[in-house]
């Protein structure tokens, strides 16, 4: 007879098939989660399933709307991938963002009025200067003071909010704008150009996928990426082959603030057109689920990076068909990670069934 | 008087490649300090554990009061008179004195209970507390009497102690004896864990030794000496001497002087006045029980730290005391750590990758940032095949090698780069017998053709085989170097212990 619970027994050797179905596992029990908490609420788990994860994506429109929102959360996360690679948890990509839109919507507001070739590649590179600036400032904490960079990143995301808070109702307000929180709307050239007519996808995911195509070349042809994977895996082996980790936790964070950063600002310049207040729905943050649903691999990131924008939508989608809130969509989103985090333990151990004597 | 208390009997506990624990078998007396001794890794700590609960044993049969006893966590152990001090303190350093003792005890007493209890406990068995201070605030000696209270406050019939004097002064430690000494005139027994000589034969009344997770021998330490529990502690000789003098230059290339180094770390032992000389072609040893500066000094000797009090390393004419790791490299400078996994090597790595590790700015592995693979692949082809490593491939990652494997490829890495000197420490730790003479040999052949090694190990029987000369440390002192043709293990033994005839 075997005994009613499995045991917890360690792995000799990491799994590497689990760690291919790890972020399997946990959406198939986000779905099953999901489908519990709808038939609670009283709806038909199939129809709201079907709501939240089929209808929104059945229309040309629908699937463009997946690629503005995974835009974002996919060039985020494969610059948070940099830093936790490294075994550095940058918490601050939200805070990072906004200083990209801040200082690359910068740009565009003080040329609002031209209308040039350069302009849009100018804010982009503001954009990830703003960015990787904000990212650095935990860094230099960091490495100066040892502070926890968990702390510190977190915390700026507000100071980065409340900057762009201060320039939306101050300095910056629509003159024209009847006083509402915003800037004035970029000009055509400071906008991202839309990939196809009518539909909202725009030049920010070529941008996206070329960073990615990028980062896939560094992490694995280069010694820059040995580095960042040695002292992620273990920061003896870094210290013993004398690797700069210093120098390695200022590029980890800067890396990840300038793609933050040019997410910032493909935002702005893309769907929204100027700046305002609520610029990102949490993509800094949700982003950080997507990099680790993704298994921190670009292709993982891309195929996390549709998932988890799929929440978004459904989300919308449930709002306006179930009447449930929309926070539903978060709900999933931390149910994923919930059940990625559990499901991680498979990696280095296994259960079995013990006899029972 | 002389009553068992413990029956151990045929308990085996393996491990993913290790077995920790080989058909233990030994019985613990009533009333008395019972003390197993052993090098790091000869199992002790496995076999406590399973006494206390943190591990489950694969096979054996323990008694207690000649009933049988079996659980499975420390709760239980407790619940049943068991009770464990360990090497490393768990007490929240924040809180109070008083407040970890209530945090301790696994039933619900209240603060005036709790007092009266603890005037009785300190006055009965010398153990002193100030109930208010902050555990920050105390010594790693007066930790230690908190570990202990919490433990006496459960009313054990065993206490076991994991190496209770690896951080004490030796005024703490005389008086934890004269505590330890009343807690057995009460009737208790004392589990004492340990792999100080000294201490077998000044405070317990019997010892068991173990050596690579087997019992050795249980004896009364009554006709003991420092001298035979060392032999019996690191085992006998193997073989003869293959090492010859002729070689060696007079010639000094490596020189370190009057190396300091100050920690203020209760688990880290203060280097004192380091000194000592390498000449070419020589294998220079230094003995040790773990824990008495090896990694420290290892640390310093590498260039991982360079934060030294005082002193100077000199290598060819150059001051490199402040150098890096990889500028100690491109002096031609290699070491190898005692870690395997996680330090020399990285284990999620391939071997090939693991090459960077340590070779990357040399040998045309990088041009503009980007890894040569190919030149890396052939690097890492050449050392599987001239050092012998069993492996599938050189894409295969270094935790699926066995250690022998792992530590061949490793020392091959090194070798093959040529180095003038090679600074190894542990090199056949934890791993079988073939890969370890064939290391053995490499190292020997390595000498030979004129480049300089320092080894740092427990293992006095490889020492003596490959070195030419030993030098003893102790508490973060060095002795002066014996040359191994000359020198008596004996006589090492007993330094390693502390005793300096």
């Amino acid at each position: 007879m075997n005994s009613l619970f499995p045991s917890i027994v360690s792995r000799s050797q990491s799994s590497g098939l689990m760690n291919f179905f790890v972020p399997i596992i946990s959406i198939v029990l986000t779905l099953i989660t999901g489908s519990i908490i709808f038939v609670l609420l009283g709806f038909d788990p199939v129809y709201a399933l079907y709501t939240f994860f089929i209808s929104p994506i059945s229309s040309t429109y629908g699937i463009s709307e997946l690629f503005v929102k995974a835009t974002p959360l996919a060039l985020i996360a494969i610059g948070l991938s940099y830093c936790f690679k490294n075994n550095i948890y940058n918490i601050g990509a939200e805070g990072q963002l906004t200083m990209g839109a801040i200082f690359g919507g910068g740009i565009g507001i003080l040329f609002h009025d031209t209308n040039a070739f350069w302009l849009l590649p100018l804010m982009i590179f503001a954009g990830a200067i703003g960015g990787a600036l904000w990212g650095l400032i935990p860094a230099i904490l960091k490495t100066k003071f040892n502070t926890n960079e968990i702390l510190t990143s977190l915390m700026l995301v507000y100071v980065a909010l409340f900057i762009l808070d201060y320039l939306v109702v101050g300095p910056w307000k629509d003159p024209f704008g009847y006083s509402f929180p915003k800037s004035r709307p970029f000009s055509e050239s400071g906008r991202m150009p839309l990939l196809f007519d009518g539909l909202r996808v725009h030049f920010g995911l070529i941008i996206t996928l070329f960073l990615i195509f990028v980062s896939w070349f560094i992490f694995s042809k280069t010694i820059f990426g040995f580095q960042l994977k040695v002292s992620g895996y273990s920061p003896k082996a870094a210290r013993y082959a004398g690797f700069n980790q210093t120098t390695l936790v200022f590029f980890a964070f800067a890396i990840c603030g300038a793609f933050a950063g040019i997410a910032g600002l493909a935002e702005v310049s893309g769907p929204i057109g100027l700046l305002y207040r609520d610029i990102s729905p949490n993509y800094g943050f949700t982003a950080i689920i997507v990099a680790f649903l993704g298994r921190l691999h670009p292709i993982g990131i891309i195929f996390a990076s549709l998932v988890i924008a799929l929440t978004y939508l459904g989300a919308e989608d449930a709002q306006l068909f179930l009447q449930i809130p929309s926070a539903v969509g978060f709900i999933f989103q931390g149910l994923v990670l919930f059940y990625l985090l559990g499901a991680e333990l498979l990696i280095n151990y296994k259960l079995t069934y013990k006899k029972l004597l | 008087m002389s009553d068992t208390i413990l029956n151990i009997e045929n308990i085996t506990k393996s491990f993913p490649r290790v077995i920790a624990n080989k058909k233990v078998t030994f019985d613990i007396k009533k009333n008395a300090v019972h003390a197993i001794l052993g090098e790091n890794g000869a199992g002790k700590s496995t076999l406590v554990k399973i006494l206390y609960g943190l591990l489950e044993p694969d096979e054996g049969n323990i008694k207690l009061n000649n009933k049988d006893f079996k659980v499975n966590s420390p709760a239980e152990a407790r619940k049943q008179g068991i009770g464990m001090v360990f090497q490393h303190f768990s007490l929240f350093d924040s809180l109070s004195v008083k407040e970890n003792l209530i945090l301790g005890i696994d039933e619900k007493m209240s603060y005036s209970d709790l007092e009266n209890k603890l005037e009785n406990i300190s006055s009965r068995y010398n153990l002193p507390l100030d109930l208010d201070a902050p555990i920050t605030a105390l010594s790693a000696g007066e930790k230690q009497r908190v570990e202990i209270v919490r433990i006496l406050l459960q009313d054990p019939q065993i206490l076991i102690m994991d190496e209770p004097t690896s951080v004490l002064t030796p005024q703490e430690v005389e008086s934890l004896f004269v505590t330890l000494n009343a807690l057995v005139k009460e009737g208790r027994t004392i589990l004492y864990i340990t792999h100080k000589l000294e201490e077998v034969i000044s405070i317990c009344d019997t010892v068991t030794i173990m050596r690579s997770g087997e019992i050795i021998d249980t004896s009364s330490t009554a006709n003991q000496t420092a001298k035979t529990l060392a032999t019996k502690m690191l085992g006998q000789k193997l073989d003869d001497l293959k090492t010859n003098y002729e070689h060696i230059k007079d010639e000094v290339n490596f020189e370190v002087k009057n190396i300091s180094c100050d920690f203020n770390d209760p688990f880290l032992t203060d280097l004192k006045n380091i000194s000592f000389q390498v000449r070419v072609g020589e294998i220079y040893g230094i003995a040790g029980v773990a824990g008495n500066g090896q990694s420290e000094l290892m640390d310093i000797l590498t260039g991982e730290n360079i934060n030294i009090k005082s002193g100077s390393i000199t290598f060819d004419n150059k001051k490199i005391e402040k150098y890096g790791p990889q500028k100690r490299r491109d002096l031609s400078i290699s070491f190898v750590p005692e870690n395997r996994l996680g330090h020399s090597a990285v284990p999620e790595l391939s071997l090939s990758e693991n090459i960077l590790l340590s070779q990357f700015p040399k040998n045309n592995f990088i041009k503009n940032g980007i890894i040569l693979k190919n030149n890396v692949n052939d690097f890492a082809n050449n050392v599987i095949n001239e050092f012998k490593v069993i492996t599938p491939g050189n894409d295969a990652k270094a935790s699926s090698l066995s250690g022998g494997n792992l530590q061949k490829y490793v020392i091959g890495r090194e070798i093959s780069s040529k180095p003038k000197i090679l600074i190894i420490s542990h090199p056949t730790w934890g791993i079988d017998a073939g890969a370890e003479h064939s290391i053995r040999e490499s190292l020997i052949e390595l000498s030979q053709n004129g480049t300089s090694i320092i080894v740092i190990s427990q293992d006095l029987d490889e020492l003596i085989e490959i070195t030419h000369k030993i030098s003893v440390i102790y508490d973060g002192n060095l002795s002066k170097p014996f040359k191994t043709s000359e020198i008596e293990i004996e006589k090492l033994g007993l330094l390693m212990g502390g005793k300096n005839e």
